[in-house]
């Protein structure tokens, strides 16, 4: 437990020492911490832009920003929470989970791992970059201004003069091609390095998720890289893909986009479905109710996640029979999820429930994606999408779905597996107010804008009607919006607090049955001394009761 | 499992509602049921309308009587009464969902939480490892239910898109700029913008207006909620949308798919008017400009200056169509696509700078000198 370990190396080695290994290392729980650390920053980033866009809109024709920089906020906001918060902090959880869990030494292709985090960091720091670099004919102080979704031909240049489209581009690209090495990486060590006698049967559900979620990633980037290149060359090389005043089609950026943009929506999902499938059957002392149907439905909603896209584009003017496929397509999805939240809800029942900080937000993932899941179900049915499409409501809706249902299950999993990394746990009694004002802030958020969609507010505007009762929900969004920010100051004070001082974890504080907690906290360089027989899907519980172990059951 | 309470809701309203469907046997049993659920759901319409806005009132951000409401529940047309009917079907449906789940997991919590002793207890509580008849139950609920949803969405996307030609309806060609809206007649052979007037119709069904979206620049929305759903105008493509306005008045929209700088204030209203009042703005909208010789002085300088690069007049030599067609300018409320009202003082301001009520737009700053751009706007005024 001491020597091997990089947090227990004598403290006083020079700065620049650490700083080397931290740059040059090959570990996968180093390369994962480094992703988590990395999007903690950029959260901060995409969390400030959410507040100013909230401050401007506390009154109509308020002047906080320009309309400008309005417009680069929330690009900015969009681009950063997708591409470099969400993704890696997920990056980072399966890196540092998935190996401990399948009794894997390290990932199948170290140097390809620390390869996709430096791509994923330095994409976001381009990004970032062209807020001081990409002058062009604005000046400086520029940064994309096309939305998140940057529709052709908005980005041609006729339309976006300077550089900040194409920082954009390049950051986006660059982080993804990191994530496709990561997901390469994924699927060879899931597939290759389990541990002997984990069948893919006996994996666990956070793996299988990953596993997935891998799959998804190498099918949906490249199409999106590739559209990114083509948008490039109409830029720079005098190409006409989407530049519609040469005969181009902006449509087949939105296909391009969507068809990379709707399964990233369940890359995001997954790993956030894995790490509730951990948390809460530890935390209900139950085995996960109906695994094989889990694993089933996983597997279908990566499937069918690849044919639904159109529905971001149910007013573009497809053709009715089109509308009509995806309609049905995307209510199809709702069925695996469906089975989800009821095995979820299953494994509960009967169980003994301990709600401790992860087991509470898992808890909140459940009744908040059920919302955000039940709001997708409105949106497919085609005429009212029509009204609710760009507007508030859908906003609310798309938050309740990342912000609701998987950030909480990513803050459920700093909880759960923070004392496994640090070999502290948090401190519960900042975790509860975190959670609280979490939870509250989030329902004052995002709740009022769907009555703002419903009242008739559009997306992206940096101001909105008077007078027709829009004040008063976004003002209530304001707030809450400011109380969500004060929830990640304690979440903050909670990670630097219990760092310091958190209660000794020791091996396995929550009494789990996944490998990762077979081995020491933090785990040492090599993870594993020796590896328990894997005989079924919870090899832990099978050591802890000889008497009635799992494989005389599945 | 999950199905069963809509069924019974259906077979209910059936009874009830049951004279007023004297064809009822003729259709399917499907279709039957879904109609008397729309019904049905009217009256929820209403219910549910009521008590949004008495919440809206309780907590004082708005009067019952919201002059310029833009909620998609304020319906005044076809197309926007039949989006809330399926609106309430699926709230309702939606709702008993969420109840039901949630009220499992909350029962979950409160009924089997680990009391102080017990989390010591190194017991285990009995682990079940999963039912197929269970897993298969529910799994099958909720395909009956995406079938009844489907129905829904296949009946009504066909109500709201007819595949007829044009017919007697008004046809519009509406053309999204960077950030104004262009209404064309083609019909009437006259060019307005910002403000699409159209007679009002009692019909039915959606056949009264007739719009052929397309974009001069970027992809835009067209948006009233009031009247019905958003349809996107994308350059290179012509798009249609049909919609049947019930009520007169004035409909505030704007457009909804992000268009650059100025996309906020990309505002459009739609004037629905009684026949008559609709064929006498035709009458006037139809002629040439007014040719007042007290303003030949502005006339003359709107024609030299660069006005008439980006502007048409029609009756005069400006045919510009960068900006928006002026010839009868002051028959709108407002200008700069609703960012001020129509009167001398905006004008004035707004030809001095368009960029104090609209900054970034592409109207250039004319650097006018102040005499000039009085003259200027009397001739203007003049253009009713």
């Amino acid at each position: 437990m001491e020597a091997d370990t990089y947090t227990a190396l004598p403290s006083r080695r020079p700065a620049t020492a650490v700083a080397h290994e931290w740059v040059t290392t090959v570990d996968h729980k180093q390369i994962g911490i480094l992703y988590i650390v990395a999007s903690c920053f950029f959260l901060t980033l995409g969390g400030v832009e959410a507040l100013l866009m909230r401050l401007q809109l506390w009154l109509p024709d308020l002047e906080i920003v320009s309309p400008q920089t309005f417009n680069q906020l929330f690009t900015m906001h969009g681009t950063t929470m997708i591409f470099f918060v969400v993704m890696p902090v997920e990056a980072g959880l399966a890196n540092y989970l998935v190996p401990l869990m399948i009794g894997a030494r390290d990932m199948a292709f170290p140097r390809l791992n620390a390869f996709g985090f430096w791509m994923f960091l330095f994409g976001g720091f381009l990004l970032y970059f062209s807020y001081f670099g990409a002058m062009g004919l604005y000046g400086a102080g520029s940064a994309p201004d096309i939305g998140w979704y940057a529709y052709a031909p908005l980005t041609s240049p006729a339309f976006s003069r300077g550089n900040s489209t194409d920082y954009w581009l390049l950051g986006t690209m660059i982080s993804g091609v990191g994530s496709v090495s990561f997901a390469v990486n994924m699927i060879a060590t899931i597939i290759t390095m389990r541990a002997p006698g984990m069948r893919l049967s006996t994996m666990p559900l956070f793996a299988w998720m990953i596993l997935v979620t891998a799959g998804l990633i190498v099918f949906a980037f490249p199409p999106f890289t590739a559209a990114e290149i083509m948008m490039l060359f109409d830029r720079h090389l005098g190409a006409h893909f989407f530049d519609t005043q040469a005969g181009g089609d902006g449509l087949l950026w939105q296909h391009l986009f969507w068809f990379f943009g709707h399964p990233e929506v369940y890359i995001l999902a997954l790993p956030a479905f894995g790490i509730v499938s951990e948390v809460i059957p530890v935390f209900s002392r139950k085995v996960i109710f109906g695994y094989a149907s889990m694993v089933a439905a996983t597997v279908s909603i990566g499937f069918i996640a690849m044919g639904v896209w159109a529905h971001h584009m149910f007013t573009v003017g497809m053709s009715s029979t089109v509308d009509l496929f995806f309609s049905a397509a995307t209510f199809l999805i709702a069925v695996p999820t469906g089975i989800k939240m009821f095995n979820w809800t299953a494994t509960l029942y009967g169980g003994r429930i301990r709600l401790t900080v992860p087991m509470l937000f898992s808890l909140g993932f459940l009744s908040l994606f059920l919302i955000g899941g039940l709001t997708g179900i409105m949106l497919a049915i085609v005429p009212m999408d029509w009204q609710l499409s760009d507007s508030y409501f859908l906003i609310g809706h798309f938050h309740f779905v990342a912000f609701g249902g998987i950030f909480f299950a990513v803050m459920s999993a700093y909880y759960y597996w923070y004392p496994k990394a640090i070999g502290r746990k948090m401190n519960r009694k900042l975790g509860l107010w975190h959670f609280w004002l979490q939870f509250i802030g989030f329902n004052l958020t995002f709740i009022p804008m769907h009555f703002s969609g419903i009242l008739g507010m559009p997306r992206r505007v940096y101001t909105y009607k008077a007078g027709v009762g829009l004040e008063f929900w976004n003002q209530v969004t304001t707030v809450g919006a400011i109380i969500t920010g004060i929830s990640l100051l304690f979440f903050i004070a909670n990670l630097w607090y219990s760092y310091f001082y958190g209660e000794e974890a020791g091996d396995d504080p929550w009494n789990a049955w996944t490998l990762e907690w077979a081995t020491t906290s933090p785990p040492p360089a090599y993870n594993f001394e020796e590896l328990p027989v894997v005989k079924s899907r919870r090899p832990l519980w099978d050591l802890k009761h000889p008497d009635d172990p799992d494989w005389k059951h599945e | 499992m999950k199905d069963r309470p809509v069924a019974q809701n259906g077979i209910q309203t059936q009874r009830s509602h049951g004279t007023n469907q004297p064809d009822d046997g003729r259709r399917t049993c499907a279709a039957g049921q879904l109609k008397t659920v729309l019904g049905s759901s009217r009256i929820v319409v209403r219910g549910v309308r009521c008590v949004l806005l008495s919440a809206m009132v309780l907590l004082g951000s708005a009067n019952l009587v919201l002059a310029e409401s833009t909620s998609i529940f304020d319906n005044a047309s076809y197309n926007s009464e039949k989006i809330s009917e399926i609106f309430m079907l699926v709230l309702a449906i939606t709702g008993l969902i969420f109840v039901l789940v949630f009220a499992a997991i909350v029962v979950c919590i409160v009924r089997f939480r680990a009391r102080r002793v017990e989390q010591n207890d190194e017991a285990e509580p009995p682990q079940i490892y999963g039912s197929w008849p269970i897993e298969i139950a529910w799994t099958i609920a909720p395909l009956l239910i995406i079938f009844v949803l489907f129905l829904v969405v296949v009946r009504s996307v066909n109500e709201q898109r007819p595949t007829q030609a044009p017919g007697d309806a008004v046809q519009v060609r509406v053309i999204g700029h960077q950030w104004w809206w262009a209404f064309e007649y083609p019909e009437l052979g006259f060019t307005t913008a910002n403000e699409l007037h159209v007679p009002v119709d009692e019909s039915q069904d959606a056949s009264s207006v007739f719009l052929q979206l397309e974009s001069a620049d970027v992809v835009h929305s067209f948006w009233v909620p009031r009247l019905g759903g958003k349809t996107d105008l994308v350059p290179n493509r012509v798009n249609q949308m049909w919609f049947t306005p019930n009520e007169t008045g004035v409909f505030y929209g704007q457009c909804a798919e992000y268009c650059g700088t100025q996309h906020a204030k990309m505002l459009l209203r739609v004037v629905v008017e009684s026949p008559s009042e609709f064929a006498a703005w035709v009458e006037n909208e139809k002629k040439t400009a007014v040719d007042d010789p007290a303003v030949a002085e502005g006339r003359a300088l709107f024609l030299e200056l660069s006005c008439a690069n980006c502007h048409t007049i029609r009756g005069t030599n400006a045919r510009g169509t960068f900006g928006p067609d002026l010839t009868h300018l002051m028959s709108r409320q407002t200008i700069g696509a609703g960012v001020a009202e129509n009167n001398h003082d905006n004008l004035i301001t707004w030809i001095n700078n368009p960029h104090i009520f609209k900054t970034g737009c592409h109207m250039p700053e004319m650097k006018l000198t102040s005499k000039n751009v009085k003259t200027v706007v009397s001739y203007l005024e003049t253009l009713r």
